[in-house]
C-alpha cells in the first residue's frame, strides 16, 4: 500500500509538469491548427537554458527558472514569425512538414552544441527529503509541484479572465468572425504560439534539474503532449489538465506494476486506446475529427 | 522519348556496378535503393491516398524483424508457460513472410486507424511504431533487444538445375535491390492506374464526393496501406540481410522522416518522385559527410526540409515536367506519367 501511494506522490508531481506541457500544445492546436512537432524540442531548450543560466553562468536557480521561461517565449514568437506566418493558410499536412524539419534542427543543434552526454542541474533544495510517516518526496519534486501549479493557474487566468484569452478564445471558436469583430489575428496567433512554448520551456526548466537534460528528451515530450492532448480533447485546457495527470498515473502504474520498460509505452497505448473508442478525447464538446 | 525514360534509368543505373569500384559508394547505392523502396510505398498512401502516415518505419523494421528471425530461428515463452520454438527456414522464405507480416500488420493498422483522420491519423500512426520500437527493444528474449541480431544470412535463392545463389557480395545485393526497385514500381505504377488508384485519388481530392459516388473509402484505404506495409517490409527485409544485423534503432521516428522528405523533395503522387528524392538524400551524406558532422548534416537536412516545403511544395519531378511543358492535362490521375496511361 505504501509503494501504491508512492506512485500517487510521483504521479502528482509529474501530472503537474505533464499538464503544463499539455496546455500549451492543445493552444497551439485548438487555436491555430498546427501540429507542432517542435513543442517537445521547446521542452529541451526550457531544460537546456537552465542548465546554461544556472550552471554556466552561475545565476540564481529560481532566476533561472524565470529566464528559461522568457526565452521559450522569445523562441516561440520567432519561430511564429519566422516559419508559420509566411504558411498561414497552408494545409494542416504542410505546416505540420515544418515543425518537423523545425524539431530536427532544433534537437540537432542541440546535440550538436551540448554534446550527446546528458547534463545534470543542481539545485538549492537540501538532498535530504521531506519524510511524512511511511512517505518521502525530494525538496525539488515538491517545489515543481507547486510551481507548475501555479504556471497551470496562470494560464487559466490568461485565458478566462485577460482580453488577450478572450480574443484567444473567440479566435478559437471562429477565426473569422473574431477577425470581422476587430480581433487581430496576426497578434493572436503570435501570442499563442509564444505562450503554448513559454509553457512547454517552463515544464522542460522544472523537469531538467529532476531528471537530467539530454538532447533526445524533446523526442519523447513531443508524442506525449500529444497524448496529453488528445486524451483531454482538442483545444480544452482543463482537459489537457486533467488529461497530463491521467497520463501520469498510466505511466506510473505501468513502470510500477508491469515493467519500467514499457512506461512510455502507455502513453502511446492510451492514444491508440482512446482514439479507436472515444476519438473525440475524454473532456471535448462535440468537435469534428479530420 | 518520355516512355522511354524509365528503361534508360534502369540500363544506367544497371550499369553502375561495372564501372564503379569504390565499396563505399557502392554501398551508399545500395542502401539508397532500400530507402527508395521504402519511400515509394509512403508515397502509395502520402501521394496517392493524401493520408500522411507518420508510423512508416514500423512496417520497414516488422520486416526486417520478420524475415532476420524466420531465418535465424528463435525459441520463446510465451504467457502461461506455452513455449514456441522455430527452426531456421530458407531465407528466402523470411524475405516472402516478411512482406505477409507487414502486410498483415498493415491490415490491422489501417482498419482501426482509418477511423480518423489529419492530425489524428498522424499520431496514432506515430504511436504505433514507438509501441513497437518498445516491444523491439524489451522483448529481449525474442529480439535480443540493444544487444541486435546479429549473423543474420544474406539472401539464397535455390534455383532449380543451377545449385544455390547468394545475395553476399555488394554487386550481387545491387542488382538484388535494383530488382526490388524495379518491381515495386511496376507494382505501384499498375495500381495508381487502375480502376483502384483514380478511387484513391477521388478520395484524396474529396473525401466526402468520393463517398456520395459511391467510393468505399476506408476499403481502398486499406487496400493502399497493406501493398504499402508489404513494400515496406519488402524493404525491411532486403536491409536486414544486407546489413546483417539489426537493432530496435530500425524504428527510429528519423527514418521515417527520411522516408517522408524523400517523398515531399521528390514529389508526392509521382511514381519517379520517391526515387529522385531519394537519390538525392541518399547522397547528401556522402558528399556531406567530408566536411559536417552527422549533427550537422541533421541540421542540413532539417532546413532543406522546410526550404523544399516553401520553394517547391509540389517536390522536383512535377517542377521538371511543368519547366519541360508536359501540363496538367497530359498528366495521368494523381500526376503520373502519361506513359503508364498509354500502355494499357
Amino acid at each position: 500500500m505504501t509503494e501504491f501511494f508512492q506512485h500517487m506522490i510521483n504521479m502528482l508531481i509529474l501530472g503537474s509538469t505533464y499538464a503544463l506541457l499539455g496546455i500549451g500544445l492543445t493552444l497551439i492546436f485548438g487555436i491555430m491548427r498546427i501540429v507542432n512537432f517542435a513543442h517537445g524540442e521547446l521542452y529541451a531548450f526550457g531544460a537546456y537554458f537552465v542548465y546554461f543560466v544556472a550552471v554556466l553562468l552561475g545565476f540564481n536557480f529560481f532566476l533561472s527558472l524565470l529566464i528559461a521561461i522568457l526565452a521559450g517565449c522569445i523562441l516561440g514568437a520567432l519561430i511564429e514569425v519566422v516559419l508559420l506566418r509566411p504558411m498561414r493558410g497552408a494545409d494542416i499536412d504542410t505546416t505540420m512538414l515544418i515543425m518537423i524539419g523545425a524539431m530536427i534542427v532544433m534537437q540537432n543543434t542541440e546535440q550538436y552544441v551540448w554534446g550527446g552526454v546528458a547534463k545534470s542541474v543542481s539545485t538549492p533544495f537540501p538532498e535530504t527529503p521531506l519524510v511524512i510517516g511511511a512517505f518521502s518526496v525530494s525538496w525539488l519534486r515538491l517545489f515543481v509541484f507547486f510551481a507548475a501549479l501555479a504556471l497551470i493557474a496562470a494560464a487559466y487566468f490568461l485565458i478566462n479572465r485577460t482580453k488577450l484569452g478572450r480574443a484567444m478564445r473567440a479566435t478559437f471558436q471562429d477565426r473569422d468572425t473574431a477577425a470581422l469583430m476587430g480581433v487581430n489575428i496576426q497578434a493572436i496567433y503570435m501570442a499563442t504560439f509564444s505562450i503554448g512554448s513559454s509553457l512547454a520551456a517552463a515544464a522542460g526548466a522544472l523537469l531538467g534539474p529532476v531528471y537530467v537534460v539530454s538532447p533526445q528528451m524533446g523526442n519523447i515530450a513531443s508524442l506525449k503532449a500529444f497524448a496529453i492532448v488528445i486524451l483531454g480533447g482538442l483545444g480544452s485546457i482543463g482537459g489537457a489538465t486533467i488529461g497530463g495527470f491521467i497520463l501520469a498515473f498510466a505511466e506510473e502504474m505501468g513502470a510500477g506494476y508491469i515493467s519500467s520498460g514499457y512506461r512510455d509505452a502507455m502513453g502511446f497505448l492510451l492514444i491508440i486506446a482512446v482514439l479507436l473508442f472515444k476519438p473525440t478525447g475524454l473532456f471535448a464538446r462535440s468537435e469534428r475529427i479530420g | 522519348m518520355k516512355r522511354f525514360l524509365p528503361w534508360i534509368a534502369l540500363l544506367a543505373l544497371a550499369s553502375v556496378p561495372m564501372w564503379l569500384r569504390d565499396p563505399y559508394l557502392l554501398n551508399a547505392f545500395i542502401t539508397t535503393g532500400i530507402f527508395i523502396v521504402a519511400a515509394m510505398s509512403l508515397n502509395l498512401l502520402l501521394g496517392y491516398t493524401g493520408q500522411l502516415s507518420l508510423g512508416h518505419v514500423a512496417f520497414f523494421g516488422i520486416g526486417a524483424y520478420t524475415s532476420a528471425l524466420v531465418s535465424l530461428g528463435f525459441d520463446v515463452e510465451l504467457i502461461g508457460g506455452f513455449r514456441v520454438v522455430h527452426e531456421p527456414w530458407p531465407v528466402w522464405l523470411g524475405f516472402f513472410l516478411a512482406i505477409l507480416v507487414s502486410g498483415l500488420c498493415g491490415y490491422i493498422v489501417g482498419k482501426l486507424s482509418f477511423r480518423v483522420r489529419g492530425a489524428y491519423f498522424v499520431i496514432v500512426t506515430i504511436s504505433f511504431a514507438e509501441v513497437v520500437r518498445l516491444v523491439a527493444l524489451n522483448w529481449v528474449e525474442l529480439t535480443q533487444g540493444p544487444l541486435a541480431l546479429t549473423s543474420i544470412p544474406p539472401i539464397t535463392l535455390g534455383l532449380p538445375g543451377l545449385g544455390y545463389f547468394d545475395f553476399f557480395s555488394k554487386q550481387s545485393n545491387f542488382y538484388l535491390v535494383l530488382g526490388v526497385v524495379a518491381l515495386s514500381y511496376v507494382i505501384i505504377g499498375r495500381l495508381v492506374n487502375s480502376r483502384i488508384g483514380r478511387a484513391m485519388v477521388a478520395l484524396k481530392e474529396n473525401e466526402s464526393l468520393a463517398v456520395s459516388v459511391g467510393i468505399d473509402v476506408t476499403r481502398y484505404l486499406v487496400l493502399a496501406a497493406v501493398v504499402s506495409a508489404g513494400i515496406a517490409g519488402a524493404a525491411g527485409s532486403l536491409y536486414a540481410h544486407y546489413l546483417k544485423i539489426i537493432d530496435p534503432d530500425v524504428f527510429l521516428f528519423l527514418y521515417t522522416v527520411t522516408m517522408v522528405i524523400m517523398v515531399i523533395t521528390g514529389g508526392k503522387g509521382t511514381l519517379a518522385g520517391p526515387i529522385v528524392g531519394g537519390l538525392i538524400f541518399g547522397f547528401i551524406p556522402v558528399v556531406a559527410r567530408s566536411f559536417a558532422s552527422p549533427e550537422l548534416q541533421w541540421i542540413l537536412y532539417g532546413w532543406f526540409m522546410i526550404l523544399i516545403v516553401f520553394v517547391l511544395p509540389q517536390g522536383i519531378v512535377p517542377a521538371i515536367e511543368k519547366w519541360f511543358g508536359v501540363g496538367e492535362e497530359a498528366r495521368g490521375p494523381g500526376g503520373t506519367e502519361p506513359k503508364m496511361q498509354e500502355t494499357h
